[in-house]
């Protein structure tokens, strides 16, 4: 249903980068996988992306964001994709070490759609990926198109 | 989700009220579960849960699962509301609708909603949905409407 989703996933550690594509991997076979090592390299992406104007080049996007990346930091990037008003609508999970209960909070005022916090063992991990994998590919997944215009 | 999270479930169909709360449970979530069949009594629910000082309902999680089809308030009218609101934005709305309308999705969307799922039509592929929910849920952080 949602073969058209890409995940991008803003992740500067290589090591949780390929654990995370590869659990995401096992159920979410059908979609693409991006990776973006700092926060402005995903904002140029989207802002890339929001300019293009024809609707079949325009995917369904879904973004797996960590909060310490270099340049830009996660709060800055999900900040300025919640200001825009098409980028907005993509939905933003927020995949961090960091499990300050400040930081939850503002990431969920800042309009993130969930917090996961990264579990600390690599099998909590790998199953914490799965579960966010299982639910990203549910049958009745609707996610938001970009192209089509505001209510 | 820490345990003291609850769960508010926003569904008119009394089964498929049942159907979720029983398949959370499989999925390991052992959160308290409240139901509501109308819109305007979770709109009631948590503008209350709001208002209160701290130390209240308000230092409480909340995250809502909610259907489009509810009596009094619909479910597009109940994201609207908490959506607007400084402290209960903060909620995660996942829709879990019967509706398979592009309009009404986009809406939900543009709205805030976290997720838009459709029911699927057979119970058993329902179940397994909600299952998934849940064990995804277990992994989520969420915060606190204060």
């Amino acid at each position: 249903m949602n073969k058209d989703m890409v995940i991008l996933i803003a992740e500067d550690d290589a090591g949780h980068f390929q654990l995370i594509k590869k659990n995401l991997w096992l159920t979410c076979v059908d979609n693409d996988i991006l990776q973006f090592k700092n926060g402005q390299e995903i904002l140029d992406f989207l802002l890339k992306t929001n300019g293009e104007t024809d609707p079949e080049k325009l995917k369904k996007y879904i973004l797996l964001l960590d909060i310490r990346l270099p340049q830009v930091d996660g709060v800055e990037v999900l900040m300025k994709i919640k200001a825009d008003d098409r980028l907005r609508k993509i939905p933003v999970i927020m995949l961090t070490t960091t499990s300050e209960t400040d930081m939850i909070k503002q990431c969920y005022n800042l309009e993130c759609s969930y917090y996961i916090v990264k579990p600390i063992d690599y099998h909590g991990f790998m199953e914490a990926v799965q579960s966010l994998g299982e639910f990203l590919s549910l049958e009745g997944m609707r996610l938001p198109c970009l192209s089509e215009n505001q209510n | 989700m820490t345990k003291d999270s609850i769960i508010l479930v926003g569904d008119n169909d009394p089964s498929h009220f049942e159907l979720i709360k029983k398949n959370l449970s499989r999925a390991g979530v052992s959160n308290e579960i409240l139901h509501f069949t109308d819109g305007q009594k979770i709109l009631d629910f948590l503008f209350k849960a709001s208002e209160e000082p701290e130390q209240g309902p308000a230092s409480q999680k909340y995250l809502l699962l909610l259907d489009i089809c509810l009596g009094k308030v619909d479910g597009v009218e109940v994201l609207t509301r908490i959506k607007q609101d400084e402290k209960l934005k903060k909620v995660p709305v996942i829709i879990l609708a019967g509706s398979d309308e592009p309009d009404i999705i986009e809406k939900c969307h543009n709205l805030g909603c976290s997720t838009y799922i459709v029911k699927p039509p057979e119970d058993r592929d329902f179940e397994k949905t909600v299952q998934k929910i849940g064990r995804f849920l277990s992994v989520v952080e969420i915060t606190s409407i204060e």
